[in-house]
């Protein structure tokens, strides 16, 4: 079958699609976006969270043909996500509390090169690496999402808070401290109006 | 290379002379991380590539009646199926250490999840539905799972016909290795014992459970070879073992580095990679393969679960007297690294403390149980499970505190070990448990708020399962040590290349060595190393494969030391031939050439009174100074097979902890609230990255104190929870705060005094959190993990 949906900002589209397939497997392997990871295909461990309508989901448990029509942001599309968000006042989809955002708004978010030697990095992601909560990074991506979502939802969030929104995610490095860590780090340096630069 | 896409790149970072040792310089891949940009082994790509699948046994022991792979064959889509027949060469074992592990199963099967055949498929469903369509009789042997059926005298042999250098000196050929250790006279100080406690400890088998599944392309090459991209440990030792089953030769298999999502001692036996170039070359086309998390707890070696009895005394005023032990370690159906764990097993048994006369022995087994071999910290973390709760006896029993019973015992630099070997560096343990009970303690009652229990901070967490009304709190300490690096004589050199050369007007360095960077930041570290040695800004970490020399494992804590001071001396010798170059041209113009200590700093060349001489980029202009040298640590010698006495070791980590829990003791639940640890580190060269260790380790350890363990039915061999599901590790809401004391003691043997640190912090965790939870409940507790059953007396 044939899957349409939006990625990041881009109408996509992938021919061919078994009915079986993850919407984590035609994102990685037919879509060329691998940065959404695969550590269980049970939705034990968080890896392949994206947002669906901007609810995080283990993109491993939907099903490619749920995405239909729908819009998804994965890891590789926070930078530019989250520098909307801050140019909507809070909230990537201009709308905050609706479902979704119109393909027109979305295309506008299309990634823009990166200036000469410089990434462009969401806010929490650059907590991410300043506060050494990236060790084998499997688990990263899926965590960025995750977190990112929390910071969207509630800009000051208590430990408990946020330990209570990561504990879908598993990782194996760090212990989570340095995870605590970058996202406490993320919400102090504000709601993420800027944009950070690659380390 | 040509095809592959998301290769591992180069990992360039600039940094300032400040980003050099000592400092918490960032990882140059964090960007690429966190952009989920960086290419892990399961994210590589080729046009026309093909997966590849695993058939894997259903029963854990049983010969192999017949194998029927026509209707997979018979599948469209489906390109290759393969068994122990199609191996293309006499060789078809391999191992770390004894070459007994089948590449495919031939005969029979040893145990659950054994691989017996191989698919190669254009989807991966069709390569999974064309494997279950492969008929495999099997006709089911009796299976030995524990010490007693396999020691008895009519036990079935898990290999029949050993041939191996251990097979000679083992009682039994169902025990790998053994090795007894003997010193002093241990009957003899028992008699002057006032008080002899002794237990029976059992430890469950642990997973790695590195996140990022085992997962690799091979692509054939017109040369005939393969070139493979594939995340492991070692690369060198991985293509060691490939080599001669492909029957080529090793400089045909080409292997490189691609991302590792954690390792812990899992990666260090091979997984996926003969089986992927076997696919790879049968078919002619790239083949990836990729395990799922249920196929993952069969690919790799697990944790040896252990059981240890141990017998110790000490004098009413708290002096050990002696120590007798006896462990033993379920190996499982392969030998895997299983001699190395009975050797850290037996020869650090007795635990960081002052015991003259001992009597020891450790002895591993082949079962019909999963294969075991390293994981973090291996042989030792299953004796300071033991050793800590008879440290807790003793000093309950003689009505000490159990942090100055252990204080009153603690080794010293100087202190022999059970082996006879004098602990040479500093061993600062009374030190490191008199800091981490120093830590304040985390407030009682945290779960109280002004409106009510917080249930996130109880037993139970969001399961909301109390308010507190049965909650005890108990603290709990615990310390250990580790060995660093390979030990027994093991040659355990490393070898790094270092370029350095003039581009864009700024010296640069590359450094290109083999080390498996596995999450650990060892590319953080060498980054550092070369700005500290040859005071350069730009240095470029190139990938690791094999066209540079072994790097040795990224295992045993020893990489920072091993490879890290293979960068070191490299760096040495490429600065002294900068200023040898200096010297030639520049020399006439200043006699400090000739007389000062010169140092490279900040891309000048000056003296050791900070006198600059020359520019760098002048003395070098369009020369590059390349070289690729090896790097020794002091050598070892192996431990005497029937005293145990030896110098094994190269160098000692260690780590004290302090566990809080607070424990629903209606519920059976356990919360650890923190685990404060404290670590001698000899020389924290990134700061940020040892702390992190510290509490990934601590984490692993509190995980196997109340929840892991690979479950293993005793009847059948057959495991019952590969599965995130079912295998539980700590999640962010397990994990408590995790402060860390940090301890410098040079090490003078060693490349900057440093200490490898990775492992001790899993040792101690455990026996701390588990002497909490005895302290809470007051229950005796000698296994692990605790289980609500346990608590609760169910
Ligand atoms: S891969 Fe989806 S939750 Fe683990
Ligand atoms: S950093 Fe490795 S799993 Fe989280």
């Amino acid at each position: 079958m044939r899957v349409k949906f939006t990625v990041n900002g881009r109408e996509q589209q992938a021919d061919d699609v078994w009915e079986g397939e993850s919407l984590l497997y035609v994102l990685r392997e037919r879509m060329g976006l691998p940065g959404s990871k695969n550590a269980c295909e049970q939705g034990e461990c968080g890896s392949c969270t994206v947002r669906l309508d901007g609810v995080p989901v283990c993109s491993c448990l939907v099903a490619a043909g749920q995405a239909e029509g729908r819009e998804v942001v994965t890891v590789e599309g926070l930078a530019d996500y989250a520098e909307q968000r801050a140019q909507h006042g809070g909230c990537a989809t201009g709308a905050c509390g609706s479902a979704g955002t119109s393909v027109d708004a979305a295309q506008r978010r299309q990634a823009k090169p990166a200036a000469e030697g410089q990434v462009k990095l969401s806010p929490v992601q650059q907590a991410f690496i300043d506060a050494g909560a990236v060790q084998c990074g499997f688990c990263t991506p899926g965590l960025l999402v995750a977190a990112d979502e929390l910071l969207e939802r509630n800009a000051q969030p208590s430990d408990a808070d946020i330990r209570e929104a990561l504990s879908g995610n598993l990782c194996r490095c760090t212990g989570y401290e340095k995870i605590l860590d970058a996202v406490r780090l993320a919400a102090a340096r504000g709601d993420a109006r800027t944009a950070g630069t690659g380390a | 290379m040509s095809g592959v896409t998301r290769t591992p790149t180069h990992l360039t970072q600039g940094g300032t002379a400040d980003a050099g040792i000592g400092a918490s310089t960032l990882r140059p891949d964090g960007t690429l991380k966190v952009t989920g940009e960086f290419a892990y082994s399961s994210d590589l790509w080729h046009e026309d590539m093909l997966w590849g699948c695993t058939l894997r046994s259903t029963v854990a022991h049983a010969e192999i009646v017949s194998i029927d792979t026509s209707e997979a064959l018979a599948q469209s889509g489906v390109y290759a199926v393969l068994t122990y027949d199609d191996l293309p060469t006499e060789v078809k074992n391999y191992g770390l250490e004894i070459q007994d592990t089948p590449v495919l199963a031939h005969g029979k099967v040893r145990h659950h999840g054994e691989p017996v055949a191989l698919v190669a498929a254009d989807h991966p469903e069709t390569a999974r539905r064309a494997a279950a369509k492969i008929k495999v009789e099997y006709a089911e042997l009796p299976v030995v799972t524990d010490e007693a059926s396999a020691l008895a005298e009519d036990a079935p042999l898990v290999h029949e016909n050993r041939k191996d250098h251990h097979a000679g000196h083992v009682p039994h050929p169902n025990i790998v290795h053994r090795q007894p250790i003997v010193r002093g006279d241990a009957d003899a100080a028992a008699r002057r014992a006032d008080v002899i406690v002794s237990g029976e400890y059992v430890f469950g088998m642990q997973d790695q459970a590195f996140l990022g599944p085992e997962s690799g392309l091979a692509v054939p090459a017109e040369d005939g070879g393969v070139d493979l991209y594939v995340a492991t440990q070692w690369l060198h030792s991985d293509l060691r073992q490939i080599a001669p089953v492909l029957g080529l030769p090793e400089d045909k298999v080409r292997m490189t580095l691609s991302g590792v999502g954690g390792a812990f001692g899992g990666r260090e036996d091979l997984s996926m990679q003969i089986h992927g170039c076997l696919l790879a070359l049968r078919t002619g086309k790239p083949v990836k393969i990729v395990y799922n998390r249920f196929e993952s707890f069969f690919g790799h070696v697990h944790r040896h679960p252990a059981k240890l009895w141990y017998e110790h005394g000490a004098t009413k005023d708290g002096k050990l007297t002696h120590m007798k032990c006896r462990i033993v370690l379920d190996g499982g159906a392969y030998a895997s690294a299983s001699p190395a764990v009975v050797g850290n097993a037996s020869s650090l048994s007795v635990g960081p403390y002052a015991v003259d006369d001992v009597d020891i022995e450790a002895i591993a087994l082949y079962t019909n149980n999963p294969p075991c071999g390293a994981m973090r910290g291996f042989g030792a973390v299953q004796a300071c499970f033991a050793y800590e709760a008879q440290m807790d006896k003793l000093a309950q029993k003689l009505g000490m505190d159990p942090v100055e019973f252990r204080q009153l015992n603690a080794m010293e630099q100087g202190t022999p070990l059970p082996t006879g070997q004098v602990v040479d560096s500093p061993a600062p343990v009374a030190e490191l448990l008199r800091r981490v009970k120093a830590m304040p303690l985390p407030p009682e009652n945290q779960w109280e708020t002004t409106e009510g229990a917080d249930v996130r901070a109880l037993p139970g967490g969001l399961s909301n399962t109390t308010h507190g009304e049965d909650v005890v709190r108990g603290i709990g300490y615990a310390v250990g040590i580790k060995n660093v690096g390979f030990s027994e004589g093991f040659d355990d050199y490393s070898t790094a290349r270092v370029r350095m050369e003039v581009v864009g007007g700024v010296p640069v360095a590359t450094v290109h060595t083999a080390m498996a960077e596995v999450g650990q930041g060892g590319v953080t570290v060498h980054a550092q190393i070369a700005r500290t040695e040859l005071g350069v800004d730009q240095v470029t970490i190139h990938p690791a494969d094999t066209r540079v020399g072994s790097a040795g494992s990224t295992s045993a804590s020893r990489q920072t030391y091993v490879t890290g001071g293979a960068v070191k001396n490299t760096c040495e010798h490429v600065r002294e031939q900068v200023l040898e170059l200096g010297r030639r041209k520049f020399g006439t113009y200043h006699p400090a050439w000739a007389t000062a200590e010169l140092l490279l700093e900040n891309g000048k060349a000056v003296t050791d009174g900070g006198e600059v001489l020359a520019d760098v980029a002048d003395v070098l202009e369009d020369e590059a100074i390349d070289l690729e040298l090896e790097w020794r640590h002091r050598p070892t010698e192996p431990f005497d097979l029937r005293t145990g006495q030896g110098n094994g070791h190269v160098q000692y980590s260690f780590a004290a902890h302090r566990a809080v829990v607070e424990v629903d003791t209606a519920l059976g639940l356990v919360k650890v609230v923190e685990l404060a640890c404290a670590q001698d580190v000899g020389k924290a060269l990134n700061p940020l990255s040892v702390v992190g260790q510290i509490q990934g380790g601590t984490t692993q350890g509190l995980g196997v104190a109340v929840m892991e363990e690979i479950i293993v039915d005793p009847k059948t061999a057959k495991v019952r929870n590969p599965s995130f599901t079912d295998y539980l590790i700590p999640t962010i809401l397990d994990t408590p705060t995790i402060p860390v004391d940090v301890l410098e003691l040079a090490d003078e043997h060693a490349p900057y005094g440093l200490r490898g640190i990775g492992e001790a912090p899993t040792l101690s965790s455990t026996p701390a959190v588990l002497a909490a939870i005895r302290n809470a409940t007051g229950l005796e507790l000698n296994r692990t993990p605790v289980r609500p059953e346990h608590l609760t007396g169910t």
